[in-house]
């Protein structure tokens, strides 16, 4: 570490930064995914009464469910831990 | 009341008019992207940015010590030097504001202190290196330390729910961003505010009201909070609508990667005590969020066009800031401090009302974007414009 640039301070903030600032996006998208398994769009069959066709969507079992639960609840527990890390700092 | 006294409260009510002016030019760094989203009603966006920037501002002070202590040697500081430097900040905020430029707060203030400081007792009064390693090195880095997280963030987002069918995905992403934006608020909180606390806390050390080094009084952080957060809630929509629809057209997903890349980055320097531009963090994570989606035109002109006001925010309002010290040190005393004060409130009178015509308001922020922050006059099926 020199006077004019805090190296040190710098890559935590980067590293810090991508795990909160790009990984708990990912986290919450997971946990959208697990909730939305990936199913046929359009699938075959007659349209429905008002001529869209109609759109199924597989809901997630009782794993998924759980798993999704549980990835928001990382997300929101990790908020909680860095903003008591700060207030802790001060 | 003596002069001094005078003076004193004259500095108390520029500092806190400049918080105000804070809040509302930065309102669009935490709020931008979730209300051109449509995740939150601009009303109610802006009310949730200001009650947690109240909030925090009171979490952490880190960034008011080093503002207060940091950067100018207290002896060369008076009360007409703080009014000056005040002066300039206000007055570059509100032209920038005014031309829906998303410019550092964080710089004019700083900015217009150090001109002044510099005017009053020379160039040996301003601590350079504080000055380059709490402040210019991280504005240089922050945004592409921001944009890189933001593409990362988006990059992951867009991958992992490729296969999820639209609706429950944009619905998801709302919520999401209502929370990365609210994280945002709060970022802005803990690092905006405490500038001003920070100046306020200098001019009372300066005036011996305060010992040196001492922390910021509980009035201060309280008043503080509480002009930052009326800011807020006033809501610049001219920045919000640049930021928000200038820039990028965004998607709810690329929102909240940018939200979250802004409010980390932002959190982590405050805990190091860096005085980091949210705005400048904001404006570099929404440009990474453009690079990250494949297919979402970045309009890199507008880009040029806010980062070369950064550039010129720290010069600018030094300059303003000296300009004012050497008008009030011209005329002397109390008087000389009036005199500045008066032309600042006319000054912000005249910009509030070349703002009206036209003006951006909630109702028309997320007008189309035709290449200008002031939206066309939307033209109604009678033929009356409005």
């Amino acid at each position: 570490m020199n006077s004019w640039i805090n190296l040190d301070a710098l890559w935590k903030i980067v590293v810090v930064g991508l795990l909160t600032g790009a990984g708990l996006p990912a986290l919450f998208a997971l946990g959208l995914r697990l909730l939305n398994p990936p199913g046929p769009v359009a699938p075959p069959g007659p349209s429905g009464p008002t001529g869209e066709p109609a759109t199924y969507r597989p809901t997630a079992g009782p794993v998924g469910y759980a798993l999704a639960v549980l990835s928001f609840a990382v997300v929101l527990a990790s908020i909680g831990w860095g903003i008591s890390v700060i207030v802790g700092h001060s | 009341m003596t002069g001094n006294d005078a003076v004193l409260a004259l500095m108390v009510i520029t500092a806190l008019g400049f918080d105000f002016t804070n809040g509302f030019h930065d309102t669009g760094n935490a709020m931008a992207t979730s209300i051109v989203t449509g995740a939150l009603p601009p009303r109610v966006a802006v009310a949730v940015s200001a009650v947690l920037n109240l909030v925090g501002a009171f979490l952490s002070t880190a960034v008011a010590a080093t503002i207060a202590n940091g950067l100018v040697s207290s002896g060369a500081v008076t009360l007409t030097v703080v009014c000056a430097g005040l002066t300039g900040s206000i007055l570059w905020n509100l032209t920038t504001w005014y031309l829906g430029i998303p410019s550092s707060s964080s710089h004019a203030l700083i900015g217009g202190v150090i001109g002044a400081t510099v005017a009053a007792a020379g160039t040996s009064a301003v601590k350079w290196q504080g000055l380059v390693s709490k402040v210019i090195v991280p504005a240089a880095l922050s945004p592409f330390i921001a944009g890189g997280v933001a593409v990362v963030g988006t990059l992951l987002v867009r991958r992992i729910t490729r296969e999820v069918s639209e609706r429950p995905r944009e619905h998801g992403f709302r919520l999401g961003q209502i929370g990365s934006a609210s994280m945002v608020s709060l970022a802005h909180g803990t690092n905006d505010a405490q500038k001003t606390m920070g100046v306020i806390t200098l001019a009372l050390i300066a005036n011996g009201n305060l010992a040196a080094g001492a922390q910021a009084p509980d009035w201060v952080i309280l008043s503080c909070a509480l002009a930052i957060a009326l800011g807020t809630y006033a809501g610049g929509w001219r920045v919000i609508r640049a930021l928000g629809k200038g820039l990028v057209e965004i998607a709810p997903a690329q929102g909240m990667a940018a939200e979250s890349a802004s409010a980390a980055v932002i959190l982590c320097s405050t805990d190091f005590g860096y005085s980091l531009s949210t705005t400048h963090v904001a404006t570099g994570s929404i440009l990474g969020s453009g690079v990250g989606w494949k297919g979402a035109e970045v309009r890199w002109q507008l880009a040029r066009r806010m980062v070369t006001a950064w550039l010129f925010t720290l010069p600018a309002a030094a300059l303003v800031g000296a300009l004012a010290y050497w008008t009030a040190n011209g005329i002397g005393g109390t008087a000389g401090v009036v005199v500045v004060f008066v032309v600042l409130v006319l000054a912000s009178v005249a910009f509030f009302v070349a703002s009206r015509y036209p003006a951006v308001t909630p109702e028309n922020v997320n007008a189309e974007w035709t290449g200008s922050v002031a939206p066309a006059p939307v033209v109604a099926k009678d033929g009356a414009v409005s």
